[in-house]
């Protein structure tokens, strides 16, 4: 067993379980979208991406371009929600919410793709 | 460049994966611990708020407390933040900067830079391998010639050296192992414009896998090695290795040369010599009696055959036998810097003395010993270290053998004018007389100093007009062009040495030679001469001058009217 693919994996999977997690719920409802754990999301996803750094295989280059993706995801989502509870006042109104959710629903998807390329590296070390 | 960005992201991991931990840590707390506001309800933090109030807590700790006073609980956890992100942040940049300070990483910048800056180089240039003193007058030579050039040494500091020795041409250099094709290829050896490898460093096996590199990766690239034993030699030429130079053999030929045809050896000397430097006084080694060789080592054992094929007597003293090998019979145990050896060899009854070991120390004390003896002795020297070039002159040997400018002169010559190697070699069928008038006549026609060299094709680069003159059919002789564009009377000061054409090699045609299209001329002379040789063999007012004494009318209207008046 080598630590550092429990470590690797282990984030892999928690950034999509929590992003699952935030992502589920009524896509224009602020009740069902907790704002820890989009910050959960964020420090998980930023760590697993940091995990990929100045790996040479080509399967560590493309789990480090779908991190990038999510992370630009996330961060978006982030922005949206600053601007629209801090800078405009506007608050967590319905139309927010969606874009918020929306965004990190997108991350979610590459998180998912990070996974499935785990699982195929995993079976391919297997045979 | 991928080393780098993988050298910088693999170290800086740990950092990151410890700011990024720390910050969450420190954000989450921010948020989760009550506090006051202004009217003193209870009140938290947004994460948006804590995470900019941890971004400048933790690189300034010049702050206040926003947007309200912070409770004694808040205080206790920005107090144990500030510890934390600090220490975090110091981690990360201490990281970086013993990064930037690893020789790892610096040897991957540097040999990335060195790569781009030859890959980037359109003009011809020569690589050469190891940066000793051979390399180092060579790449001076080449330099001041205008000739591009890369290096390639294993020592750091001689590849620092470049940037303090003022070269007059930029110099890409590497402080790598040559012997690995890898760092060859970075230093152009497939590159197009690759004119020749130099493969001169001290060790003979390098030099042999240089050699085997180049022909493999470039097969149709000039290679030139120095080697100084015979198994080397021939593995080197098996593979097709161009030139192979060998000090000790090459400056034995040369003692052969002096002995038999002693003009022919002063004008090798001369025109071989490095631009600027001062003529040579001409020697005369003793050709008949006994020569002491002191050492019997590689220098040694080249001399002893070459002097024994021509039919002169040796004694040969040596201190180590057991590690040299036995040397012809006859010979006496011991270094020879002390009078008792030097007597029982026989310097009473010597014409010659050779010291050739490879230490300069006792070199020097041979000399010193066999002059006191022997003040009338001709003596030859082998000096091993420039450095010791003081010394050397002081104790004024009649022939000073050194390897290093041995080589270089050598090979200073194979790449810029291969055509004087091939001149000497047909010159030494002629008898000595002969060379002893081109003695006579460049002393004549030129001045004290060593002169130019160089080779001429009449093509339309190099002499357009002339190229027009024989297309049409007119015959050009050599003593018409070699003239002074200002005054025609004049003859200029340079000499044609050889004329090469189709193969065949004419050696110092006379005035009367009819120049021919495709002809390649030796020249030497003052420089002064070469411009205006360029002015005479390119542009057709001059030419026109020099072969007929008048100006050719050159515009339209000019050439019209003239045509009508003749």
């Amino acid at each position: 067993m080598n630590p550092e693919k429990v470590i690797f994996g282990f984030f892999i999977v928690l950034s999509l379980t929590l992003n699952f997690g935030f992502v589920l719920g009524e896509i224009d409802d602020p009740a069902h979208h907790h704002v820890y754990e989009l910050f959960a999301v964020v420090v998980v996803n930023l760590i697993a991406t940091i995990l990929k750094f100045g790996d040479r295989s080509q399967m560590g280059a493309v789990l480090l371009a779908t991190s990038l993706v999510a992370i630009m995801q996330l961060f978006a989502a982030v922005l949206v929600w600053v601007m629209a509870v801090h800078v405009n006042g506007v608050g967590l109104t319905e139309t927010v919410t969606a874009s918020i959710v929306s965004l990190s629903a997108g991350a979610m998807l590459a998180n998912v793709v990070s996974v499935i390329l785990l699982i195929i590296e995993t079976v391919m070390l297997r045979r | 460049m991928n080393n780098i960005v993988f050298l910088i992201m693999r170290r800086m991991r740990l950092p990151l994966l410890t700011l990024v931990t720390v910050y969450a840590i420190t954000v989450l707390g921010m948020t989760l611990i009550p506090g006051r506001d202004a009217d003193g309800n209870l009140w938290h933090m947004d994460i948006f708020h804590a995470f900019y109030f941890v971004s400048f807590m933790s690189t300034t700790i010049g702050f206040g407390e926003i947007p309200y006073a912070f409770s004694d609980a808040q205080r206790l956890w920005v107090t144990f933040s500030i510890y934390v992100t600090v220490i975090a942040w110091l981690y990360a940049i201490g990281t970086i900067i013993s990064l930037l300070q690893d020789k790892t990483f610096q040897r991957a910048v540097a040999e990335r830079l060195f790569a781009r800056k030859v890959r980037q180089m359109r003009e011809p240039f020569y690589l050469v391998c190891g940066y000793g003193e051979t390399g180092q007058t060579l790449v001076r030579a080449f330099t001041e010639r205008g000739q591009h050039v890369v290096v390639l040494d294993r020592d750091e500091e001689r590849i620092a050296m470049i940037q303090l020795q003022d070269l007059r041409d930029y110099v890409p250099a590497l402080a790598a192992d040559a012997r690995h094709p890898l760092h060859l290829q970075e230093a152009g050896l497939p590159h197009p414009a690759c004119a020749g490898v130099v493969a001169v460093t001290d060790d003979n096996l390098t030099n042999l896998k240089i050699a085997i590199t180049s022909k493999l990766l470039h097969p149709d690239i000039k290679v030139i090695c120095r080697a100084d034993s015979r198994d080397v030699e021939d593995n080197m030429a098996s593979f097709g290795t161009d030139e192979i130079v060998d000090p000790f053999e090459t400056f034995a030929r040369h003692l052969v040369l002096a002995l038999q045809m002693p003009c022919l050896y002063l004008l090798q000397r001369w025109l071989g010599g490095e631009r600027g430097a001062a003529l040579e006084e001409p020697v005369y080694p003793p050709a008949e009696g006994r020569w002491l060789v002191c050492g019997y080592g590689r220098f040694g054992k080249a001399m002893v055959a070459r002097l024994a094929r021509e039919g002169i007597d040796i004694t040969v003293v040596e201190a180590r036998p057991d590690i040299t090998g036995e040397p012809p019979p006859g010979y006496v145990l011991g270094r020879g810097t002390e009078a008792r050896t030097l007597r029982e060899a026989g310097i009473d009854e010597a014409v010659g003395l050779i010291a050739g070991t490879d230490d300069d120390a006792n070199n020097l004390s041979i000399v010193m010993t066999a002059r006191e003896l022997r003040p009338d002795l001709f003596v030859i020297l082998r000096q091993n270290h420039s450095e010791n070039r003081d010394l050397v002159q002081a104790v004024n040997a009649d022939m000073v053998m050194q390897p290093s400018a041995i080589i270089a002169e050598r090979i200073r010559v194979l790449l810029a004018t291969p055509m004087l190697s091939r001149f000497f070699s047909l010159a030494v069928h002629r008898e000595n007389d002969w060379a002893c008038e081109l003695i006579a006549r460049l002393i004549a026609l030129l001045g004290d100093q060593v002169p130019l060299v160089r080779e001429l094709q009449i093509n339309v680069t190099h002499a357009n007009a002339l190229l027009r003159h024989l297309q049409r059919g007119e015959v050009v002789r050599l003593g018409e062009v070699l003239r002074d564009p200002w005054q025609r009377e004049r003859k200029l000061c340079c000499l044609v040495l050889m004329v090469e054409r189709r193969g065949e090699h004419i050696l110092v045609p006379g005035d009367d030679f009819r120049v021919a299209a495709g002809d390649r001329l030796l020249v030497v002379g003052q420089e002064s001469a070469f411009t205006r040789l360029a002015w005479n063999l390119g542009h057709d007012a001059a030419l026109d001058y020099v072969l007929t004494g008048r100006p050719a009318p050159q515009g339209w209207l000019w050439r019209r009217l003239t045509r009508g008046a003749r």
